[in-house]
């Protein structure tokens, strides 16, 4: 056995995201990771680089014990990771990115680059993988699934034991996923492990030899032969028990109030999405990450343009492309990214809640500071923010607090169209079950409420109805009756309802 | 914060002030003080115009060039006793807010970097101000008067200079502009987090296009004012290292190259501070040549402080 973690248990101040795993790599073999996001996987990849050690268990590696890895240790054992974002420098030459800081010199003390060698040692490392593009090419002239290859050389020319894809497929075609399933078969017979870490359960399936299910930080089966299929492993990434957070709408949702028509967004300019959100009602917008929500959600706010299409509001169209406009439409975003987009973080309290509210608080162009004022106390109170003071900067808050300080910045001006992107990323279970309250008052005074999520847990808790994505369309739509962990990520994961409807025959049958 | 480095500031100019006037008590005779009061108020001006756009998250380099540009084009307008005095002051305010949107429009439309475009400007604009005078020094003609403008600009009342008087003016202007209107705030927030305020609503673009405009005219303010000072003009080195003045004034004055922070009192009494330290280079017999190297060391000893002074408030 190459690798072997035992009862190995992890936790972030003090919720776990590991717990008591057991799980080993032999040589030579291809391992399939799979679970959800927030399963635990990107925690036990952590690990195993040694990028974070351990609260408990072993990890053994070639038969030696010890309590955690350090990066050092496990590089010198061949653990090579090739991630998501490619740790690549475009303005380098492939064989420079491959031999990066291990460079063969001459000259002396002059440490001149030997270029001829470089090409030498990085020439048969790209032939191994089939690569059809010379050593000295420039990384930028490649396309992703190239640069892909270079990493994997890179893995190789530092006698790789152990190769670890994160979501290696994810940005490839058809072809090119099919090329690097044939490379993962030939490291395989040339001894390496590899350890697949993806959504693409049609890929687990081809390439894998066993797969490793992880669900809420425990390994909840291991998979092998015949077992390998995507529907058991989809069966047994889900089924938990969500805890009851629901709250039905105060009434029925009334009339349309957000209406996307056939709007097509940079990200998949063949993919025209339409929806539309009642008035009342939460809409949640399912998905993997990387399906197009986030590109969805800043083109309604106005972030980008559309390609083409429209958004109405109330019937009424809003002017694309203008962040102000769709504001005065009533459209609101509550970004992904709070610390980068929601906030100015140096600011105060006050003056982030001002910020998109100034023409309201100003006369003759000045801010009128007691207004200012006013409106934080005001909101401070309605979203019962906890902080020292309104004149404290908002990076020294909470997670939680520093989300409703950017929810609200939107609710003084009484908003008809919210948009909550992963609303409760980071932040704490007290505080996210406040947020969900605030989110349905706002949906019961008449406001339209689309949340963009990958919580699971969130999406079923939380939302009166389902829009799923995948890879830039709408897949489906789930109401509260089918709505479940399964159905969703199916759909997300690209197998259609028809699929659904068949497994279902087949089960009763 | 803020208030605490302005005082810090104000204290290191009265130390500086005290010892200059304890080795050579000239340093308190009233022409001294007036002229310096007079650079002050001349360097003040475009320092102010330098600030906004270092809030915004940018640079300007080109306001040395600028000087020069606008002051032999003013210099040649006037002279030719065709248009009113005020109608050349206010031909040379157009041209500087031109100037500047040309500035901000490239960077905030186009996404050029500020360093690069303003750079640029600073040799573009030199290059043409010794173009138009064919490297010739441009000066009004003997006998050529203009009281009213020659008032405003080198006057004085009570000994105060009116330059000082009209760097006041403006720095309480653009003080109320910066720190009170719904403008200095989306500034701030521009330059702290351009994403975060485009998130917010705030036409960023234009709010950037803006700070270069109101630095354009601000500096157009001063090339008068030099102008009018100097009475002629050299374009090879009129106003060279200008925008190195008015860059370590703001600096010294608590804004951030980072942009999102600075005060005009900061700036105000960055200006100030220079100002003593080359007086002071001057009334100690220290040799003139070493003028940038004392103010070099000033500026990174400041610098050196108030980062310490940062370390010290972030430690947990």
């Amino acid at each position: 056995m190459f690798l072997k973690f035992e009862s190995v248990s992890k936790a972030y101040h003090g919720i776990p995201a590991l717990q008591g795993i057991d799980l080993d790599v032999a040589r030579a073999e291809v391992l399939g990771l799979v679970g959800e996001n927030g399963a635990g996987k990107s925690t036990l990849m952590k690990i195993l680089g040694g990028v974070i050690q351990p609260d408990s268990g072993h990890v053994t590696l070639e038969g030696v014990s010890s309590n955690g890895l350090t990066i050092r240790q496990s590089q010198a054992a061949g653990i090579a990771f090739v991630h998501q974002e490619l740790n690549l420098f475009d303005n380098l030459t492939v064989a420079a990115n491959i031999l990066l800081h291990r460079e063969p010199l001459r000259g002396g003390f002059l440490r001149l680059v030997d270029e001829p060698a470089m090409a030498r040692l990085a020439a048969p490392l790209l032939a191994r993988l089939g690569a059809e593009f010379p050593a000295d090419r420039s990384l930028s002239s490649l396309s992703l699934a190239e640069r892909q290859l270079v990493e994997i050389a890179k893995a190789l020319s530092m006698q790789a034991r152990l190769i670890i894809l994160d979501e290696p497929t994810s940005s490839l075609t058809a072809t090119e996923t099919e090329r690097l399933l044939g490379i993962v078969r030939a490291l395989r017979q040339d001894g390496v492990a590899v350890i697949l870490i993806t959504h693409r359960l049609a890929e687990v399936q081809a390439v894998a030899d066993r797969v490793a299910v992880l669900r809420d930080g425990r390994k909840i089966t291991e998979l092998t032969g015949p077992q390998i299929r995507p529907d058991v492993m989809t069966r047994h990434m889900v089924g938990r028990d969500l805890a009851q957070i629901y709250r039905r709408p105060a009434r029925p949702p009334a009339d349309t109030l957000l209406e996307v028509d056939q709007v097509r967004t940079f990200r998949y300019p063949t993919q025209p999405i339409t929806l539309t959100v009642r008035a009342g009602e939460i809409v949640g917008l399912a998905g993997l990450i990387g399906s197009g929500r986030s590109e969805l959600a800043g083109t309604i706010f106005g972030l980008d343009r559309p390609l083409s299409g429209q958004i109405r509001v109330a019937g009424d169209p809003v002017p694309p492309g203008d962040p102000r406009a769709a504001m005065t439409a009533g459209v609101c975003l509550v970004p992904e990214d709070r610390k980068a987009c929601g906030l100015i973080v140096d600011f105060s309290i006050t003056d982030n809640f001002a910020l998109p509210n100034l023409p309201a608080l100003c006369r003759l162009g000045l801010v009128q500071r007691a207004k200012t004022t006013t409106l934080a106390q005001e909101q401070g109170s309605a979203l019962d923010l906890r902080a020292a003071g309104m004149g404290q900067p908002v990076r020294s808050l909470s997670g939680g607090n520093q989300q409703k300080v950017v929810i609200g910045k939107w609710l003084a001006r009484a908003p008809r169209v919210l948009i909550f992107d992963e609303p409760t990323r980071g932040v704490d279970v007290g505080a996210k079950g406040e947020i969900y309250g605030h989110m349905r008052r706002l949906a019961d005074a008449g406001a339209a409420v689309l949340m963009v999520s990958s919580d699971m847990e969130e999406v079923i808790g939380v939302s009166d109805r389902v829009l799923v994505m995948h890879e830039g369309r709408i897949a489906g739509e789930l109401t509260r009756d089918d709505l479940s962990e399964q159905s969703i990520l199916s759909l997300a994961v690209g197998r259609g309802q028809d699929d659904l409807h068949k497994e279902k025959k087949r089960h009763i049958a | 914060m803020t208030n605490r480095k302005n005082l810090g500031l104000l204290l290191l100019i009265l130390a500086v002030g005290a010892t200059v006037a304890l080795i050579n008590p000239r340093f308190l005779a009233p022409v001294n003080l007036s002229n310096t009061a007079n650079l002050v108020g001349l360097f003040g001006i475009f320092a102010v115009a330098q600030a906004f756009v270092i809030i915004s998250g940018g640079i300007e380099l080109s306001a040395g060039s600028v000087i020069a540009l606008l002051g032999v084009l003013f210099v040649d307008l006037i002279a030719t006793e065709t248009l009113s005095p005020l109608v050349c002051f206010l031909a040379m305010l157009a041209m500087g807010a031109v100037i500047g949107f040309i500035h901000g429009w490239l960077v905030a439309r186009l996404g050029l970097q500020p360093f690069v475009v303003t750079l640029c400007g600073l040799l573009i604009y030199r290059g043409l101000a010794r173009y138009y005078t064919e490297d010739a020094t441009a000066g009004f003609p003997f006998g050529a008067s203009f009281p009213t403008l020659e008032w405003i600009t080198t006057g004085r009342i009570l000994g105060v200079p009116n330059s000082l008087t009209a760097f006041v003016v403006l720095a309480l202007i653009m003080g109320v502009v910066l720190h009170r209107s719904a403008y200095g705030r989306y500034l701030f927030a521009t330059g702290r987090n351009e994403e975060a305020a485009r998130y917010s609503g705030v036409p960023t673009a234009r709010i950037l296009i803006a700070a270069y405009v109101i630095s354009g005219v601000l500096t157009a303010i001063a090339a008068v004012y030099f102008a009018m000072y100097t009475r002629s003009i050299s374009p090879s080195s009129h106003g060279n290292f200008y925008e190195l003045y008015a860059i370590a004034a703001a600096v010294l004055g608590g804004c951030s190259l980072r942009g999102g922070e600075g005060s005009i009192v900061g700036v105000a009494l960055g200006v100030v501070l220079l100002q003593v330290l080359q007086n002071l280079v001057n009334l100690l017999g220290i040799p003139s040549s070493l003028n940038f190297a004392v103010m070099g060391s000033v500026i990174l000893a400041g610098v050196l402080a108030d980062n310490h002074f940062l370390r010290r408030r972030d430690r947990p």
